[in-house]
């Protein structure tokens, strides 16, 4: 079974339009599975991530319901069937 | 591309507005008296940059725009805002390995008029990048990124940011930048090398009063026609340099405050240069509550108080470092956009002023564009 990534609708302008993406390679953490979406959706990721790999200050990223930065970060384990959701911060104005 | 009879304003005149929460541009006929607003462009995301270029017959505008969650970059319009081509991809990106990230485009500048290709950018965490293909490409001038004074360099309120780019018109290895809190560096080899050029800028804020770097340096102007000739808006002082930042003299010359952080000169007038000071670092509001502009038209020897038209009590405003700037017309407009979202503008070089908007977010930048007919 493959892994499921959620995109904000903000972002879907650079997922021609999904909503969910699917990932079919194999991945054993967070960072591989964006890093499988940068290989075909680099610009998707320019907007999660820093020029330097890091998730940005006002992104969230979940694996079911918990933030990774409250788990291992981009080391967050993820198997078959997980579900890896990117949420804007509540910040702004 | 459009046609070109589509890629025009609505007027001669073009005010770009950046704010906190978008772009806003205003259209007038040369008399600029009656203006037209388009915008908000990138509504919900900061325009602290903005710029516009008719070098190699492009009549291209740049927005440096920042998504307060996915990050910043550089968008561009040939037609004033009505399309913008975003590049897919983060367009200023720092190299791998330097362990720095991208927080904001402080400044875009064009190069030389020689060099219609070149544009120049200043970004935070301090660095300057150029393009050399008007704008599609970026790549940082490593003599600066790998700077020796870099580890001591400081950020100051608004965060460590190169905001100001002068470059020398006629000598291609010269020019300046400034940094916040850093001071202001020049180099004279295309960008290999770069020397701090602070002597007599003080920094009250340190224990050493006059040092070698570290000065927080909020503006600098020069008039193309005399390049060497700069002025400097402190955080606290106002200083002139005749020979390229080598040497600095102070010119606060009956000024209320020489806390400031806006400064532009007159396009037609290299002695004439306008000022806004605030009260202090610690109340950066106008002083006394008057919203006044400072001007000076010898080069600092004296200034003088421009106010018609503006509020003159309870004016409790501030104008930011790139919140100022003059047309290309003669006279010269000049305009400028506080923290509290008032637009004015002058068409007379300062002598009278006009509300052109009362309502935007809070102004970060303005900057202008004159279309040739």
């Amino acid at each position: 079974m493959a892994i499921s990534v959620v995109v904000p609708r903000a972002l879907t302008p650079y997922t021609r339009g999904a909503g969910t993406l699917v990932v079919e390679e194999p991945c054993t953490t967070v960072g591989d599975a964006l890093a499988a979406i940068a290989a075909r959706l680099p610009a998707l990721t320019d907007r999660v991530l820093t020029e330097q790999g890091e998730i940005r200050r006002h992104v969230n990223v979940f694996v079911g319901d918990e933030s990774v930065r409250f788990l291992d970060g981009l080391g967050t384990r993820v198997e078959a069937g997980t579900v890896i959701t990117i949420v804007p911060a509540v910040s702004g104005g | 591309m459009p046609p070109a009879s589509s890629r025009r304003p609505p007027g001669d005149v073009v005010v770009l507005v950046g704010t906190t929460k978008g772009a806003f541009f205003f259209s007038a006929d040369e008399s600029r008296k009656k203006w037209t607003m388009s915008g908000p462009h990138f509504p919900g995301e900061a325009v602290y940059s903005l710029a516009y270029d008719s070098r190699g017959g492009r009549t291209r505008t740049f927005a440096g725009t920042q998504s307060s969650h996915f990050g910043g970059t550089i968008r561009v319009s040939d037609d004033f805002g009505k399309s913008w081509v975003g590049p897919e991809r983060q367009a200023v990106r720092f190299p791998e390995g330097s362990g720095l990230s991208l927080a904001g485009v402080w400044q875009i500048t064009p190069g030389r008029a020689d060099e219609p290709d070149r544009m120049w950018c200043g970004v935070e965490p301090a660095a300057l990048f150029e393009s050399r293909d008007a704008g599609e490409s970026w790549e940082p001038v490593e003599g600066l990124l790998k700077h020796e004074h870099r580890p001591k360099w400081q950020p100051g309120g608004g965060g460590l940011c190169l905001h100001t780019i002068v470059v020398d018109p006629h000598d291609r290895a010269r020019m300046g930048i400034a940094i916040s809190t850093a001071g202001f560096y020049r180099t004279d080899d295309g960008g290999k090398s770069w020397r701090a050029r602070n002597n007599g800028v003080r920094a009250v804020f340190l224990p050493n009063n006059y040092p070698e770097f570290g000065q927080c340096v909020h503006k600098v102007a020069h008039h193309p026609a005399r390049p060497e000739r700069l002025f400097l808006q402190n955080h606290w002082g106002l200083y002139r340099s005749d020979d390229w930042g080598d040497t600095w003299t102070d010119i606060a010359n009956g000024v209320p405050s020489d806390f400031g952080f806006a400064m532009v000169t007159n396009p037609n007038d290299a002695d004439t240069v306008y000022i806004i000071p605030l009260q202090s670092d610690q109340f950066r509001i106008v002083p006394e509550a008057k919203l006044r502009v400072y001007r000076t038209r010898d080069a600092g020897a004296s200034w003088e108080p421009l106010a018609k038209g503006l509020p003159q009590e309870n004016a409790f405003e501030c104008v930011l470092r790139d919140g100022m700037a003059a047309d290309a017309l003669d006279p010269a407009g000049i305009y400028f956009g506080t923290r509290g979202g008032k637009l004015y503008g002058s068409a007379n070089e300062g002598e009278s002023w006009t509300e052109i908007a009362d309502s935007l977010p809070p102004i970060c930048c303005v900057k202008t564009a004159v279309v040739e007919r």
